[in-house]
């Protein structure tokens, strides 16, 4: 019984009968042809239940046949939320209806339909509150419900590929039908490289399944004429299966085609998506069998699939004579035609269909579809038009399995929207147009309500070389606006006919009937955008493409404002739902390593994330960890470590103004420091916050080379610009942090190892001090050496170009092998110099420490006259200081570590927290570093710190360094 | 068990013959002259304060000026995150009160707000996220607002969907669990406040624009509106992103900058992720409405403006890292996006309380924050401006703590987390 409805050809433009796919629905196989639609194979295979609404779980089936409404929407194995009516039918393919209970043919979930009455709009926020636990019980059973697809949780969106490209154009030309394609030739034709996307698999748009003429020649001789110009015109690529999901600022336009998203740059757009038909309303207007006249040309042109065998239309326009045409060519009975017009003008296809026998109704409506079982329409109850929105009573039904619904347009006008587009009511057509279009965005043919075929060509080639003129082409004249639109009469202002017993739907996605809407609008929300989001018409998945113009009409009548004054809600990107998969494409989000990250590895490092960079933490196994640390901190301690520092921030500062520029980055004064001399820097922003600390080194009157904290450095170059844009000092600032690599040699025998590989520096004590800084060859390889005491023992920062590291790593392994030389990671530095009460920005101070609080005024240079943050600073130094960072023990030695930010308590109250805390393997004890309240913080005051599980345990205020206190070992 | 529950109002729905409306927003009245109090800006913060302000203080002469229509700001546009897991403890006082207030919310305004418990979790890739999550745990903790520390495996555990591989570009190392996190229905917090307060005989009044102050001798006056001059002895602003516009016409600055905040959801899916999840590092949080949406956002756009405009930057970032926490949404797709304008502080809390313009009221600085903190900051409002004093609760949020270096530091828990 497979394809019963499909029409022999030439119907099926899309298809090709030489090969047939085959894919399960529902445990049923579908047979089609490659070209099919999921949703064109079900309809050949006269499966036309499709889904289950979002609320009462009636079926649907098709509607568009363009992908524009969720009644489509079905379950693949690995993808929720598909347009059957869009995807591909393809071999292998397990296709699901959603949101069922039980059996998709016996959704047990429709009993929700008979309770619909005590369902009114908005009930949720009337009921289950009536106790406190109301909700708590009523909350899991009305979230199990809601929902359309699911998602397979074991899926992993990295075994799928997605990519990105980037595109240029001078006209982008989004729809491939009339306008579109008389855009596209005249831009090219006036010299634009244009590209013109089309959302379907072929060009064409209304010229592949619409009917123009009774002879039904005129769409196809002009689509015909279209590709013949377009094959030979130069300058037009054309995209087609390519969705255009939306249009942001400076013409910036996603594109998606397969697994790609592109992001298509161009000097002018020309959008001629067309516009979208409009349903009408009346009792059961969604059950299958209830479509679109343009969903039905399209199944019988497009996929040679008969839509039906016997159908009843409901017309308002002239196009419903055309489907009309199209229908009983593809040998259906036309039952009768309802128009809802008083009288029918007698067009030439009015003519042709009278011609052919078919009742024509003039001044009648339908006021219900029957059904017999409810997967299908089995037939119309016409009754005469009395009044807005009325029809008479003892209407006549007719036998019929296929209603088409042909009553009018909306643009499809959300890409305007999105870029910014106006749009107002046109009386004469009884539709919404463009009236304000941002520059350089232009638009054609129906979706700027032009509607006539002729008509519409020529407003395409009006907008496309308008478009090329703004591209920067030489275009002599550009034609005036269309003023014969041929609109008038398209579209029905009032094709709603409510029901008393209800099911007359105005929203199918949200499964809102007319009656919603106008209680709604009594229970106060009586403008669109409150309704909608009272109401919810038009959240769902087609985002108002059916509803919003149906919801306007109906606030405009019921609160008496004029709909010309009135706007439909606004249209938000994306135009057509997009994948997560397509927008995050190959996931660009690098991480950085080190020039010496292989060798970390080779020697079993366990690595960390520290800022944008990956650092070694130890080395050793996990389950090693402890111990590790505790060998890489004691070799440090007596004999020698080596550390990788390359991802310490370094920035060069050269010029005649470097040193005056310091002066005020930083707290310290640069301007008598000697060369050869490094000093420390630390940084605040404007309200005196501690932001950054480092070293500056002077290699020469006009050039230090500043170090900055790794996940600093960044905001540090920033704030350089930032301010030198307004002081205008005559310096340079390069962020050399990457151009440079760098390791710690530190340790009592580091000297010993260093000199080894280092010949051209006097490395004595004498020749190279602590703070000492100087530049020669390590190894060979050109170095900035420094001797600095983060650690506190002797030690030197080699930093050499990045491309030397690993080199520079061997040597001084190779070098160092004799003296047991360790390589050591952060947590043993972190410790390190946490012995030696080193404060670490970010983790010892936070985003209000300032200079007070932090026990520094040491590094603030007291005669200057101006730095970053210094009036705060001086002015909270005459503040009482609420909390003080000082160095503390435990007073009983049996008492576990603190961790990192347990809470310092005075009373109940929080006064402060734990910055740093570790049990020194060097001094033995657990020593750290805390916020106290600024009246405690006198060394041997005790404090109460809250420890895990919530226990309090003392701590006693103590001096620091608690290491090496007169800071002999660094300058050995 | 069940027929305690049974939701007997709906009933009156189904057997009536004429639908029982009720106007839970009042029609459009004429403007009167004067008003005791004239409240600038229709969000969710102006309706709370006017409905505590007819409620506790029986000021009832009140106007509530709309520029739009009613709550349609950011109030309309929030991702409905609650919860009370701050950084200092004055933020943590004054959040856990919102929460209590929403807990009895639904029945004390009659209105289901759909106040929902689903926890949450801001997620920490770095140690410096987890120093910061046990921070924020421990004074939660201290205050008696439910948090926790939690590592890999409980995390693994409570939240079996998270990718918690470590060969990713971010691991997750712990996470600052807060039971108490919530999702609601922004709107009717809202719509629950207009009707209580509309029932109390506060005046609202939509598509009415502020477009100017009257200010005598540091003293406000009144307000010029697009409907002519209203006279009121004491005013508040309540604008959100239009803060510092509104404070210029009063003839002061704030330490304000307005910064785009965009967020976005999906096609509705079958429930599978109970939590709010968040994550610092990677900008990114998610939540799944009672809708089945997904609802998703991250941190505020790279830049100031005064516009709405969504931007394709923010969401490819956005679901690039979304994929990295929940690798299985590939196929899931994104069906709406928007923005609202965040008024943001240096110091990521509010600015309330007093002004340097006598009666007259501010309400600001919620920036990416500030849905859940819609009833506190109307019972706290009222109360100061019904005092011409601030509440205890806001005190630490007063203006010129920027000047006297009394900043309330709440970067660490607002940025991302809202
Ligand atoms: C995308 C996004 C996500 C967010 N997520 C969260 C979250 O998860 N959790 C959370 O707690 N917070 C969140 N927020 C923040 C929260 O939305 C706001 O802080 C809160 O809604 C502010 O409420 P409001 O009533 O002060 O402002 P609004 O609701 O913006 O109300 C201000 C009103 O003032 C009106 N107005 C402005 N100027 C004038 C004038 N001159 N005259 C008259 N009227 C005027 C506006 O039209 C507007 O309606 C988010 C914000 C955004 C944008």
């Amino acid at each position: 019984m497979s394809d019963v409805n499909r029409l022999p050809a030439p119907f099926g433009r899309l298809i090709d009968r030489s090969e047939t796919v085959s894919f399960d629905f529902e445990g049923r196989t579908i047979s089609g042809f490659k070209g099919d639609t999921i949703a064109s194979a079900l309809c050949a295979n006269d499966q036309w239940m499709i889904s289950r609404s979002f609320k009462y779980h009636r079926p649907r089936g098709v509607l568009t046949m363009a992908g524009q409404d969720a009644n489509t929407l079905v379950q693949l194995a690995d993808e929720p939320n598909c347009l059957a009516d869009k995807y591909p039918a393809k071999n292998g393919l397990k296709v699901k209806a959603q949101n069922y209970f039980g059996s998709f043919d016996n959704d047990m979930a429709r009993v929700v339909e008979l309770v619909h009455r005590f369902l009114p709009v908005g009930f949720y926020y009337k009921t289950f509150n009536e106790k406190k636990q109301s909700w708590s019980f009523w909350e899991p059973i009305v979230r199990a419900m809601t929902g359309l697809g699911a998602i397979d949780p074991k899926a992993d969106f990295h075994e799928s590929y997605y990519d990105k490209q980037y595109l240029f154009a001078d006209v982008a030309v989004i729809g491939g039908g009339p306008a579109g394609l008389a855009a596209a030739q005249a831009a090219a034709e006036a010299g634009a490289e244009v590209i013109l996307i089309e959302e379907n698999v072929a060009l064409g748009g209304s010229l592949g399944y619409a009917r123009f003429d009774a002879e039904g020649v005129r769409a196809s001789r002009q689509l015909g004429d279209f590709e013949r110009v377009l094959a030979g015109t130069k300058g037009v690529e054309i995209m087609t299966g390519t969705i255009c999901s939306g249009l942001f600022s400076d013409n910036w336009i996603p594109l998606i085609k397969g697994n790609r998203f592109y992001k298509l740059r161009a000097k002018s757009i020309v959008v001629a998506t067309g516009s979208i038909e409009q349903p009408a309303v009346f009792r059961n207007n969604d059950l299958p069998g209830v479509i679109m006249a343009s969903a039905a040309q399209r199944l019988i042109r497009l996929y040679g699939v008969r839509p039906g065998r016997k159908a009843v239309i409901l017309a308002a326009n002239d196009d419903a004579y055309g489907a009309a045409l199209d229908l009983i060519d593809a040998g259906l009975t036309v039952a009768a035609i309802a128009d809802l017009r008083p009288t029918v003008p007698q067009t030439p296809l009015v003519a042709a269909v009278a011609a052919r026998g078919i009742e024509i109704l003039a001044g009648h409506g339908i006021s219900e579809a029957l059904y017999s079982a409810k997967t299908h329409i089995s037939g119309a109850v016409l009754a005469p038009v009395t009044g807005e929105g009325t029809l008479g009573g003892g209407g006549k039904s007719v036998a019929c399995d296929l209603i088409l619904m042909s009553v009018g347009f909306s643009p499809a006008g959300q890409l305007l929207h999105h870029a910014g587009a106006k749009f107002g009511y046109c009386r004469q057509s009884d539709m919404f147009q463009p009236v304000e279009l941002p520059a350089k965005v232009h638009a054609a043919g129906s979706v700027n309500n032009v509607y006539d075929l002729g008509a519409v060509i020529a407003d395409g080639k009006r907008a496309g070389l308008a478009a090329a003129k703004d591209a920067g082409l030489n275009v002599a004249s550009v034609p005036a606006a269309i003023t014969e639109k041929g609109n008038v009469g398209r579209t029905h202002p009032w094709p709603i006919f409510p029901h008393d017993r209800g099911f007359d739907f105005v929203d199918f996605d949200e499964d809102l009937k007319y009656h919603d809407l106008i209680n709604g609008i009594a229970d106060g929300y009586d403008n669109v955008e409150l309704l909608k989001r009272y109401s919810t018409v038009g959240m769902g998945p087609s985002q108002g493409r059916h509803s919003a113009v149906t919801s306007v009409r109906i606030v405009s009548r019921e609160t008496g404002v004029d709909i010309a004054g009135m706007s439909v809600t606004t249209q938000r990107p994306p135009y057509t739902p997009e994948k997560f998969g397509h927008l995050a494409g190959r996931v660009f989000d690098p991480g950085r390593r080190t020039a010496m990250h292989h060798r970390h590895l080779e020697l079993g490092a366990q690595m960390m994330p520290a800022g944008v960079w990956w650092r070694p933490a130890y080395y050793g196994g996990k389950a090693d960890r402890t111990n590790a640390i505790e060998t890489e901190v004691k070799a440090v301690r007596e004999n020698v470590g080596l550390i990788d520092v390359s991802t310490l921030g370094g920035l060069d500062v050269r010029g005649p103004d470097a040193a005056e520029f310091l002066n005020r980055m930083y707290t310290f004064s640069y301007t008598k420091q000697p060369i050869g001399r490094s000093r420390y820097v630390l940084m605040t922003d404007n309200a005196g916050v501690i932001t950054d600390d480092g070293v500056a080194c002077r290699f020469h009157d006009e050039h230090f080379y500043v170090t900055a904290t790794t996940s600093g450095v960044d905001a540090v170059y920033r704030q350089m610009l930032f301010w030198n844009a307004q002081w205008r000092l005559d310096v340079d600032v390069a962020n050399v942090t990457a151009a440079l690599c760098g390791v710690n040699i530190a340790g009592p025998k580091s000297r010993q190892v260093l000199q080894k590989v280092c010949t051209d520096i006097d490395l004595s004590p004498e020749g190279f001090p602590y703070m000492g800084v100087k530049m020669g060859t390590v190894a060979g390889i050109p170095a900035r050496l420094m001797r600095v005491g983060f650690v506190g023992e002797l030690g030197y920062e080699i930093h050499v170009p990045a491309g030397f590291g690993e080199a520079l790593w061997d040597e001084l392994m190779e070098a160092g092998k004799p003296e047991g030389i360790r390589p050591f990671g952060v947590e043993a530095q972190r410790v390190l110099r946490l012995e030696k009460g080193h404060i670490i920005v970010s983790q010892d101070t936070d985003g209000l420490t300032n200079v007070w609080e932090a026990d520094m005024p040491w590094a603030l240079a007291k005669t200057k006259p101006f730095f970053v943050g210094g009036r705060s600073t001086e002015i909270m130094g005459k503040m009482k200081l609420a909390r003080k960072l000082v160095g503390f023990t435990l007073k009983d030695s049996g008492d576990p570590c603190p961790e990192e930010c347990h809470l310092v308590l005075k009373g109940e109250e929080i006064v402060g927290r734990i910055t740093s805390a570790v049990k020194s393997p060097s001094v033995g004890k657990v020593v750290g570093l805390a916020y106290v309240h600024g009246d405690d913080s006198a060394p041997g005051t005790e404090f109460t710190i809250k420890v895990q599980g919530g226990r309090r345990i003392t701590g006693v205020v103590t001096k620091y360094p608690f290491y090496d206190p007169e800071n002999k070992r660094q300058e050995m | 068990m069940i027929p305690a529950f049974v939701p007997l109002k709906i009933l009156r729905y189904g057997f009536r013959k004429k639908y029982p409306a009720e106007r839970f927003i009042p029609k459009q009245q004429d403007l009167k002259k004067s008003y005791d109090v004239v409240i600038i800006g229709g969000g969710g913060h102006a309706l709370a304060c006017a409905y505590y302000l007819a409620k506790t203080h029986g000021i009832t002469n009140v106007c509530i000026l709309e520029r739009g229509y009613l709550a349609g700001g950011n109030t309309a546009r929030n991702t409905a995150i609650i919860r009370s897991n701050y950084l200092t403890p004055e933020g943590v006082r004054f959040y856990e009160q919102s929460l209590n207030l929403y807990r009895d919310f639904s029945q004390e305004l009659d209105f289901n707000i759909l106040y929902s418990e689903r926890g949450h979790f801001t997620l920490a890739h770095t140690d410096a996220a987890v120093r910061t999550s046990r921070w924020r745990a421990e004074v939660n903790k201290q205050l008696g607002v439910d948090s926790e520390l939690i590592y890999p495996d409980e995390i693994a555990r409570l939240c079996p969907h998270l990718n918690m591989s470590d060969h990713v570009r971010y691991p997750i190392m712990g996470a600052l669990y807060h039971p108490p996190g919530s999702i609601a229905r922004h709107d009717a917090v809202a719509w629950a406040y207009a009707r209580g307060a509309a029932k109390l005989g506060v005046e609202i009044h939509q598509q009415t624009p502020v477009t100017g102050l009257i200010v005598e001798n540091g003293t406000i006056k009144g307000v010029q509106t697009s409907r002519g001059t209203v006279y009121a002895n004491r005013v508040m602003q309540a604008v959100a992103g239009n803060t510092s516009v509104v404070a210029k016409m009063a003839g002061f600055r704030l330490p304000i900058k307005t910064i785009p905040l965009q967020a976005c959801v999906s096609v509705p899916l079958k429930p599978f992720l109970d939590q709010i999840i968040v994550s610092g590092s990677l900008h990114v949080y998610v939540s799944q409405s009672s809708r089945g949406e997904l609802v998703m956002g991250g941190s505020t756009d790279p830049y100031g403006l005064y516009g709405t405009r969504s931007t394709l930057d923010f969401k490819e970032g956005l679901l690039g890292h979304m994929l990295e926490l929940l690798p299985m949404l590939g196929e899931v797709k994104v069906m709406r996006q928007w923005a609202g304008m965040t008024d943001m502080t240096p110091d990521f809390s509010p600015v309330m309380g007093l002004t340097p313009v006598k009666n007259y009221y501010i309400d600001s600085g919620w920036g990416t924050w500030g849905f859940k903190a819609t009833p506190v900051c109307g019972m706290t409002m009222a109360h100061t401006i019904a005092n011409d004093s601030p509440h205890d609760l806001i005190k630490p949020f007063y203006l010129d703590r920027f000047v006297d270096y009394q900043q309330v530091g709440e970067k660490g828990a607002a940025s991302v987390g809202h």
